[in-house]
């Protein structure tokens, strides 16, 4: 669609590039995320995909290239700082605060997003706008029944909620969420992809997915990623019917994943 | 359910509650000042060294540093009170003043140290640092009286609002002042911890990635709890020197450090209290053993953190969840 | 000045003897030990018990106090530390602090507390004066059979199928166990094989660095320097780092006694500051 490309890409990179010990699990990627995008990143196992987000994230630092943020370089920022800035992620593994609560998650993350985290004198909380916030969150994602457990005795699909809960809680402007729904029960998963549909329309999301009903139930765009390269990009109905993306997925032609 | 708050709300304010065992914490301890006058040298060292446990607990139980080192903050405000007591002035409150910025400076420094690198690295910088202290107050000897140590450091009276108290030869006065200086820290840290910023650090010390994904700058706020817990540290170091009058090189030693992280292992970390229980059983097991065995203590208690870890730390600490589970 | 350089060769050496059996052990199990210098104790102990009380030939000491060190190791390992593998590293801080002072009391008790003399043969006392360098007979002695141990162990670890079993549970222990390697028996071996390098290296030593019951306490930070500076991916590391320590702490000493270890202790935690994984590990490791 040309209006993709005529609107300013709120996240870009340029040339992004990540080897190390002789593979290169990021390949001279160059990608736009517009404003408000609802961007699938797609590809068999090993193409890189995790290794993008961690890159955009800072976990890890690219051998080469750069990653703009609203036409500012950031590539230098750290972690925190870039989530300061509004790029927030999930972690497909869930990365929590296991001898916390969610509420104590929920209230940490919601304090620091408000800038006060960093207080040592009241108590967490005290502050009025804490507690609503990480109500709505615990509500919304079906976590109230159990908020004031700690997290390693949570099951797994209340973990996962929280994972996304957390992301949410941090009020991003480029969402970018690895496998969301994995390990959520089917049932679970619909309704997991209309909270992520409810976001305000100028968060930025891009999103790794296997599912790929749910890739087209909810997005418009779509970039697949092959050998750390980018292989293919274009709206969600011109790559599903993209006969160089189903070899790839089938196992026809090219095959040197890993 | 509360209609004026959510759940939510009343669940952050419960977490700060004072337990029923907290309230009487305080009363306890004056009276404990006021029964048993006899007993004022012993308390006054209980004391210190709860003091001095709490503060490896900031950094132990709640940041998750292992520090082999923590003993360099302690000497650190020793010598710092005590040469401050005999070349400058003999005010008690203001030299544990001097003490405490000293350490603090010194801990916002050390802080760098630890930031990077496994549990190795961390153990490794913070036993050097205590090891250079250590060799440097024994060869600047001209300063610090080396190996005989520091004498004759004589403190003025303690003066406060409820008037001016010498200090005299059965400590009446120096387990006052040290205990009320243990209760405004006790209450600063609790603070400390219920805040943000105290869960901040639990936060980073349960999973740093996660800390850092939610916009968690978490070595600024390594740095701070460090210099925190060193002033802390400095402070203990400091009103040991004052109380008992000089200062010598066994404040730096390794096993100064190695004992207040037993006692604080003892009593149980990430607490708060963990210290101040600790403190209590380490010097009554220590004085039951030593009046026994006065020259193999050492081995005693080797065994028994051995003991200790071979059956699992959890079972020592928090006794009344014995019966709770 | 050469002089000093071979002194601090020497005692680099025997520092790496002393603290690659640790270095192992952290690499593999990752277990701090702290109370190694307990079996490097246990070994000086040895010698000097057995050639001064049954008349012992000094070089015959050597291999007993290995093999004496090595026992215990092998005794300890089942028993008490294999529980603790995968524990938190406070726990094991905590274990191996109480095995020193258990251990230090224990030979104070019955042996008594002061240093304890060997006497030397007499091919291995004095020195040869070159005009430009002395070399102390011991010394040299030292450094050979130090520098033999070493090409040992490098051949060892490269060349033999237990050397490429060590590498590769010291790389992955579950992928290791779940190729079916004794994980526990390699455990095991190179933990008794670890003290009985210490202990050999505490015979050694006996004469150049002092043996009495403080030993562990007052070398273990030695140790952990070699090992924390030397990384513990690599025998190459822990060497140089070992040497690196002997020849600035013998200079040192000498140069500037004023300020003695102190230049030891500075050096270390800058070196750990700027590359905390120690200064020869392989780099793009784990977390």
């Amino acid at each position: 669609m040309d209006m993709v490309e005529e609107m300013t890409a709120v996240l870009e990179t340029r040339g992004l590039l990540k080897r190390f010990g002789g593979v290169t699990p990021t390949n001279n990627v160059s990608i736009q995320v517009e404003k408000g995008a609802r961007r699938a990143l797609i590809g068999p196992n090993g193409a890189g995909k995790t290794t993008l987000i961690n890159l955009l994230t800072g976990v890890l630092d690219p051998t080469a290239g750069t990653i703009w943020l609203d036409g500012k370089d950031i590539t230098s920022l750290s972690q925190h700082q870039r989530v300061r800035r509004g790029i927030v992620r999930t972690f497909q593994i869930n990365q929590l605060f296991s001898e916390l609560t969610p509420l104590q998650s929920l209230a940490l993350t919601v304090s620091t997003q408000l800038g006060i985290s960093a207080q040592w004198w009241q108590r967490l909380g005290a502050d009025r706008r804490v507690a609503p916030m990480c109500e709505t969150l615990l509500k919304q994602f079906h976590l109230d029944d159990v908020s004031e457990q700690k997290v390693l005795h949570l099951p797994y699909g209340k973990r996962r909620l929280l994972e996304i809960a957390t992301a949410l809680a941090c009020r991003p402007r480029v969402l970018l969420l690895d496998e969301p729904v994995a390990g959520v029960p089917e049932g679970d998963r619909q309704e997991i992809f209309d909270i992520i549909n409810e976001l305000p329309a100028d968060v930025s999301v891009l999103l790794i997915e296997h599912d790929m009903d749910l890739v087209f139930n909810f997005a418009k765009s779509v970039t697949v990623l092959v050998n750390g390269s980018v292989f293919a990009q274009g709206d969600v109905q011109s790559i599903s019917n993209d006969p160089r993306v189903k070899s790839v997925y089938l196992g026809e032609g090219e095959s040197t994943y890993e | 359910m509360p209609r004026t708050e959510g759940n939510a709300a009343a669940g952050l304010r419960r977490d700060v509650r004072w337990r029923w065992w907290e309230v009487l914490l305080l009363p306890i301890f004056v009276l404990t000042w006021v029964l048993v006058p006899t007993q004022a040298l012993l308390f006054n060292e209980i004391a210190i060294l709860a003091l001095f446990a709490l503060s490896l607990d900031l950094i132990l139980g709640y940041a998750g540093i292992v520090s082999l080192g923590h003993a360099a903050f302690f000497g650190f405000g020793a010598y710092t009170a005590a040469l401050f007591a005999k070349f400058v002035m003999q005010d008690p409150l203001v030299g544990l003043a001097v003490a405490v910025a000293a350490a603090a400076l010194l801990g916002a420094v050390c802080s760098l140290t630890v930031l990077r690198g496994s549990d190795l690295t961390r153990l490794m910088v913070t036993l050097g640092v205590a090891s250079i202290l250590y060799e440097l107050a024994n060869k600047l000897d001209w300063l610090t009286g080396g190996a005989d140590g520091l004498q004759g450091v004589v403190m003025g009276p303690l003066r406060t609002p409820l008037g001016s108290f010498d200090f005299d030869l059965y400590g009446r006065t120096a387990y006052g002042y040290t205990l009320t200086v243990l209760i405004v820290c006790l209450v600063l840290c609790r603070r400390l911890v219920k805040s943000p910023f105290g869960w901040s650090l639990q936060a980073a010390r349960d999973n740093r990635l996660r800390a850092a994904s939610i916009g968690l700058s978490v070595n600024a706020r390594l740095m701070a709890v460090y210099t925190v817990a060193a002033a802390i540290a400095g402070a203990s170091g400091a009103l040991l020197a004052q109380t008992s009058g000089f200062a010598s090189l066994d404040v730096f030693d390794f096993h100064r450090s190695a004992e207040v992280m037993l006692v604080l292992v003892i009593g149980g970390t990430g607490y708060l209290y963990g210290g101040i229980f600790g403190a209590i059983a380490f010097k009554l097991l220590h004085d039951l053993i030593s009046t026994w065995t006065p020259q193999y203590w050492n081995f005693w208690l080797g065994l028994f953190l051995v003991v200790l870890v071979l059956t699992g730390r959890e079972r020592f600490i928090r006794p009344w969840t014995w019966w709770k589970r | 000045m050469l002089t000093l350089l071979f002194d601090g060769i020497a005692y680099g050496m025997l520092l790496f003897v002393l603290a690659v059996g640790l270095a192992v052990t952290l690499g593999l199990m990752n277990f701090i030990n702290l109370a190694h210098g307990a079996f490097a104790m246990a070994g000086g102990y040895i010698t000097v018990l057995l050639m001064n009380r049954l008349g012992v030939p000094f070089v015959a000491c050597l291999p007993l106090a290995f093999l004496g060190a090595a026992l215990i190791g092998a005794l300890m390992e089942p028993l008490l530390y294999r529980r603790l593998y995968g524990r938190p590293h406070l726990d094991q801080v905590l274990f191996s602090i109480g095995l020193v002072f258990m251990s230090v009391t224990a030979v104070d008790y019955f042996v008594g507390s002061m240093q304890q003399n060997i006497q030397l043969p007499a091919w291995l006392r004095g020195r040869f004066d070159l005009d430009w360098i002395g070399i102390g007979k011991y010394r040299l002695f030292i450094i050979i059979v130090c520098g033999l141990l070493t090409v040992a162990l490098q051949w060892l670890l490269s060349r033999t199928r237990f050397g490429s079993q060590l590498r590769a549970s010291v790389d992955d222990p579950r992928v290791a166990g779940g190729l079916g390697l004794n994980v526990n028996r390699i455990f095991l071996t190179t933990f008794a094989f670890g003290s009985g390098l210490a202990g050999l290296g505490g015979a050694l030593g006996a004469e150049v660095l002092g043996l009495d019951p403080n030993f562990p306490l007052k070398f273990m930070i030695y140790f952990l320097i070699v090992v924390s500076v030397g990384g513990t991916t690599t025998i190459t590391g822990p060497l140089l780092a070992a040497l690196v320590l002997g020849v600035a702490d013998v200079a040192g000493k000498y140069y500037v006694p004023k300020l003695g270890a102190f230049i030891v202790y500075a050096l270390m935690i800058a070196i750990l500051m700027v590359r905390p994984q120690g200064l020869f590990a392989r780099s793009g490791g784990g977390k």
